[in-house]
């Protein structure tokens, strides 16, 4: 085995200066993984060296895997962007911009990666591996809320950014956010008050809707906000019933939608739940039945072009809500399509699109703040207003670091021109129409705290 | 009432999985000795047949969309129907069920070099070996997998003719409310009908005879003069193609993925052990014992009652049965107890 | 450490403190010493350790020990928001809750042997599990874990009279922070601990029993001798041990998830135990850290730096080893594992500390009729 070589020659510098330090640790000195033991005012401060490390921690492995890979692609082509090389994707677009494509602050950037394998421990476990022994200043990731949280939760505490990839939980950015976590991606709640106008356009004020939810807090948390977005156009809910994750074969809890009386289906699950559900709720032939005149529908509330390649044929005509797509014509969006699609043959995933525009916004922001500091760079982020990034104005609102933009209403497309074709998008709703208070109900409970050095 | 003969058909359906799946695992058991922890992935194995027989059939020239200038999009039109306008789309619309005719020797073929590559050498060592090394290999097969077909799901669709659904309602006169998708309709048939097979040949033929002589007392079998070795390897082949024919005929219900088999794995071998170790009827009997009860289980009207019940009904029926019935359902003393 | 008779206990025990307590040291030119994997080292170790006093000694084969790591989690965050920071109530209340999770269970699933036995574990712990993940989301917090709060009441603390400011609180020993080496240290203490009772349970006569279970049940059973009593205590004495396991967890980083109790997390434990060699003192702890190893740091490879650590290579022959050894880490580090267990099984039936007994075998032909002996009474459980 070469291991022992490969790890040596990786992290030797370190080592003799975690050697020394380790024994002074032994003692009681707790800062040991400081790399400079002299006026280190936070956690893992590159100080004079000439390259920063950021963490990106993405699901390779699981049912995520895929997502993981675009994600990382993104990430792999931001750091290429931010040091100079390439043609600079969404530097030339994103306004105001501090950047210039000379890594961060002069620094070269370097990244480390992990494996998150979707679940909250492996992740936390990955994501101290990069502080701890690869000593990056910032991380980022995640394709699933339940890991995004976990590893919020452990940037909080270890004292570094967390730039959140992709999670759609209320609760990221409710009731469990934290001072040092910032989230780009919309939410559950921007989900439901996006579709609830278009759903009444396309579908009417006299609906009746059977929600069949993941059972665990992300499914609940949008299956609450479609439900008050739906009802607030005069939907009723027929029922509400909670499957199991990952449960495989859903007909019996399809079954039963026969004989409620609904006439609408919403499908509050995600990843594979997602495929398997809709491909088999549209096997029984819910699409060609007719409830009381009315033609029965399904939604899915949340769309991902990766997912929607998963279920083929079944996404055609189903509505949902989207963070990004690639066909959009904007400049930002069309910069990014270019830089990736030259990058890797194919267009980016909205996970891409969301992982690549947190990594510009953080090295941004350290620019404008003149320091790595998590404290000051995310007090650079707070109330920070920019555009150009292939969602328009967009802002970041200090009270719960979430990010306010416009959200995409899509559709599955009925003739897709070309394999990536798979989504139309039906509507760009503005972002008045999807803002909230921070002391919104379904946001309540969480407190920011304050950021965190890590010292 | 509707939604009752409802679930009772989700519940067949579900058993018939589960028993065609256990039937092969509890076929090696029973036989063999063997815990084979990559039966789960002998079953994703078979549906990848499928996916690789659609991917055959539908190569396709590829017509690129002007339109999209950054990276190359196309719109694929697969040779075979061009080619051949009348049959050419009917081939690749059959492409599941045609791809049983592929999996038959595929499976076949990796069931001989599983066994006598690597089980065979594990009969005598103790079942946590058997458990380790058969969980590697389930491992490796899953990466290979993954490497060469990625990750997400992948969509296989059904014959037109049988996408739909079937009005089982009227058929019986039960009015219009029951209708059930052809599909899985089918699939419970052939399920039926690979577990007829597989009780026949054991039942009436002289090779099942000996195979079930076996499965009593090997020792006195292999003091017979009979080669039960080579037996034993075929038996290992067939449980490798019911696995995979599972696999097959699953894909238009189920996308498949790399780590389908793992999800079915733990599952499978409850059903295995409820139905009582090495019984192949106890296997077919658990397999649709659970599915019903599953299905009943994600009733509303039984959830309001017990939460989370269709969480645990499962695992909550295998601890009842297990320790009412020592042996499970059908299960002979002795088997797997050391 | 590789002939048990040449090495009396005590030299075997010195030596295993020495080797965990230096670890931030030997362990540096591997790339593994920093605090979170040490930590997981030491607590993996545990739970492997008290897996193997159930399995190695008896025989029977608990697919479920994952939910007491779960158990013992919840109930350690649970004491760090309802009472104190202080590590010490929230490792003996989870201790003793796995204690008590895995009497019920164990009383009940003993009634079976065999597969039978393994079948009714992992049906309790798949069934901790499901519930956990959904139905019991306001004790577990499902999905996200179950996290510290700025509104937790902490009573204990509150009497004391610790200020309580606009940040979590961290988990400490009478005021030592519990994150990072001082977290490590209290993990190794722990696991050394952890190791000498295992030892001591090996030697004793309920050791003796334990084994001679093991060999011959039924002829047990014959004798008119109840064997049940000795199996549960050492289910629960297992059970325990994996409730320290999962209380450190805690302890060094304080959230508590369900998939902590997932079957894979169980067959993980099994996994160790039989990688390093079921049935030995220093296997399973050597098995839990390969596989730790293998999935924080193989895992954590990408082409950039298998690029970097070529460069020494002339340009073609560097591309080549990167394409290589990109098959087995990074994303394909699953592979690699899946490969190991194969390997090792094949060859090294009794995992790991087997090759160690050949490769001493080797050096001391004279020894070599005890060491088989060893060997295959480490081989022959079952």
């Amino acid at each position: 085995m070469t291991d022992k070589k490969q790890a040596d020659t990786q992290v030797s510098r370190r080592n003799v200066l975690k050697m020394s330090a380790g024994a002074a640790a032994i003692s009681g000195a707790p800062m040991f993984f400081t790399r400079h033991a002299y006026g280190a005012d936070y956690l893992n401060n590159p100080g004079d060296a000439s390259s920063v490390t950021l963490g990106f921690n993405v699901p390779q492995s699981g049912a995520y895997a895929d997502e993981g890979a675009d994600e990382l692609r993104a990430y792999r082509l931001a750091v290429k962007h931010l040091n100079g090389e390439g043609d600079g994707g969404l530097m030339n677009t994103f306004k105001p911009s501090e950047l210039k494509g000379n890594g961060i602050l002069g620094k070269k950037v370097e990244y480390v990666t992990g494996d998150t394998q979707t679940k909250s421990d492996a992740a936390r476990a990955s994501a101290k591996r990069m502080i701890e022994k690869d000593g990056a200043v910032m991380i980022t990731g995640g394709s699933s809320s339940g890991v995004a949280i976990a590893v919020q939760g452990l940037c909080q505490e270890a004292g570094v950014i967390f730039m959140a990839g992709l999670t759609h939980s209320n609760d990221t950015t409710g009731k469990d956010k934290k001072a040092n976590g910032f989230r780009h991606f919309f939410n559950a709640y921007m989900s439901g008050a996006a579709l609830g106008p278009v759903l009444e356009n396309a579908y009417g004020k006299e609906r009746n809707a059977y929600h069949l939810t993941a059972d665990y807090t992300w499914g609940w948390s949008q299956q609450e906000s479609i439900q008050a977005s739906t009802e607030s156009i005069g939907w009723k809910t027929a029922q509400n019933v909670l499957t199991p994750v990952g449960a495989g074969d859903f007909s019996q809890y399809i079954t039963p939608v026969l004989n409620s009386g609904a006439d609408t289906l919403i499908l509050n699950h995600y990843g594979n739940d997602m495929v398997n559900s809709l491909t088999q709720a549209i096997q029984f032939g819910l699409r060609d039945r007719q409830v009381d005149g009315n033609d029965f529908v399904i939604v899915v509330p949340l769309y991902s072009r990766l997912m929607a390649q998963g279920a083929g044929d079944a996404t055609k005509g189903i509505f949902g809500s989207t963070n990004w797509h690639w066909s959009l014509q904007d400049e930002g969006s069309q910069a990014f399509v270019k830089s990736f699609g030259q990058e890797y043959g194919f267009p980016p995933s909205q996970a891409a699109h969301t992982c690549y525009v947190q990594t510009l916004l953080y090295a941004d922001a350290c620019e404008r703040a003149g320091t790595f500091e998590p404290c000051a760079v995310g007090a650079a982020l707070e109330g920070f207003s920019f555009d150009g990034m292939g969602n328009g104005p967009t802002e970041y609102r200090a009270e719960d670091h979430q990010c306010f933009k416009d959200v995409l209403v899509v559709k599955g497309k009925e003739n897709p021109s070309s394999q990536f074709d798979l989504l139309e998008v039906v509507e760009v709703t503005p972002r008045a129409q999807v803002e909230y208070p921070v002391d919104h109900p379904m946001f309540d409970g969480g407190d920011l705290g304050t950021c965190n050095n890590g010292v | 009432m509707d939604a009752i003969l409802l679930q009772i058909l989700n519940g067949l359906d579900k058993g018939a999985a589960y028993a065609l799946i256990a039937l092969g695992l509890t076929l090696v058991f029973g036989t063999l000795g063997v815990v084979n922890f990559a039966h789960g992935a002998l079953f994703m194995l078979g549906a990848f047949c499928a996916v690789t027989l659609n991917r055959l059939l539908t190569i396709s020239t590829k017509i690129k969309d002007e339109s999209v200038t950054f990276f190359d999009a196309y719109k694929e039109v697969p040779i075979l129907e061009a080619k051949f306008p009348t049959w050419g789309p009917v081939i690749v619309d059959y492409s599941v069920p045609l791809a049983i005719l592929i999996a038959i020797p595929v499976m076949l073929l990796i069931g001989l070099i599983m066994e006598r590559g690597l089980i065979r050498h594990f009969y005598k060592r103790p079942h946590a070996d058997q458990i380790l090394v058969t969980f590697g290999l389930a491992i490796v097969i899953q990466e290979v997998i993954k490497h060469s077909f990625g990750a997400n799901p992948i969509p296989q669709l059904a014959p037109d003719g049988v996408a739909g659904s079937a009005n089982v309602g009227a058929w019986f006169g039960m009015g219009d409310n029951i209708v059930y998708p052809w599909w899985r309709l089918i699939y419970l048939g052939f399920a039926m009908l690979i577990i007829g097979a597989t009780f026949a040949f054991l039942k009436f033929t002289t090779f099942g005879m000996v195979v079930r002589a076996g499965m009593q007392d090997r020792e006195t079998v292999g003091l017979l003069g009979i080669d039960i070795q080579k037996r034993f390897t075929i038996v290992f082949a067939l449980a490798s193609v019911c696995a995979g024919l599972a696999g097959v005929m699953y894909t238009p219900i189920l996308p498949p993925n790399y780590h389908m088999g793992m999800d079915f794995l733990v599952l499978s071998f409850v059903v295995v052990v409820v139905g009582g170790m090495g019984s192949l009827g106890g296997a077919v009997l658990a397999g649709f014992l659970l599915g019903i009860l599953q299905s009943f289980a994600s009733m509303t009207e039984v959830k309001a009652i017990i939460p989370g019940i269709d969480q645990i009904i499962i695992y909550f029926v295998a601890v009842v049965v297990l320790l009412v019935l020592p042996r499970g359902l059908l299960g002979r003393k002795g088997v797997m107890e050391d | 450490m590789f002939k048990p008779s040449a090495l009396s206990d005590w030299t075997l025990f010195i030596l295993f403190s020495a080797a965990i307590l230096t670890m931030p040291i030997w362990l540096a030119p591997l790339g593994a010493n920093y605090p979170d994997l040490m930590q997981k080292f030491a607590i993996f170790g545990i739970f492997a350790i008290g897996f193997n006093i159930l399995f190695g000694l008896t025989g029977y084969l608990s697919f479920g020990h994952a939910a007491f790591l779960g158990v013992g989690s919840y109930t350690a965050v649970w004491s760090f928001k309802l009472l104190t920071m202080n590590v010490i109530p929230a490792l003996i209340f989870s201790v003793i809750m796995a204690g008590v999770f895995a009497l019920v269970i164990g009383f009940v699933s003993l009634r079976r042997s065999g597969i039978y036995f393994s079948i009714l574990t992992l049906a309790f712990a798949q069934m901790s599990f499901n519930l956990a993940y959904s139905v019991l989301t306001p004790i577990t917090n499902g999905e996200s874990g179950l996290q510290l709060t700025l509104r937790d009441p902490r009573v204990l603390d509150a009497a004391a009279g610790v200020a309580v400011g606009r940040s979590l609180p961290s988990t400490n020993l009478f005021g030592l922070k519990m994150s990072g080496l001082p977290g490590f240290y209290i993990c190794a203490v722990m696991l050394i601990i952890a190791f000498f009772l295992s030892m001591r349970i090996f030697r004793s006569p309920f050791g003796m029993m334990l084994k001679a279970i093991k060999s011959n049940q039924t002829r047990m059973a014959y004798t008119g001798f109840n064997t049940r009593p000795y199996l549960l205590a050492a289910f629960v004495i297992s059970g325990m041990y994996a409730g320290l396991a999962g209380s450190l967890m805690a302890v060094t980083d304080p959230l508590a998830g369900a998939e902590r109790m997932q079957w894979t997390a169980s067959g993980e434990v099994v996994l160790m135990t039989i990688l390093g060699g079921a049935g030995t003192l220093i296997g399973p702890v050597l098995g839990s850290a390969i596989i730790k190893y293998a999935e924080n740091i193989f895992s954590a490879f990408n082409t950039s730096e298998l690029r970097q650590i070529f460069d020494f290579m002339p340009d073609g022959l560097q591309q080549v080893s990167v394409a290589v050894s990109s098959m087995f880490v990074g994303e394909a580090w699953h592979f690699t594992l899946g490969l190991t267990f194969m390997i090792v099984v094949i060859f090294l039936p009794g995992g790991i500390m087997e090759g160690f007994r050949r490769i001493g075998g080797l050096f001391r032909r004279s020894d070599a009729k005890a060491g088989k002996v060893e060997s295959s009474a480490a081989a022959a459980h079952s």
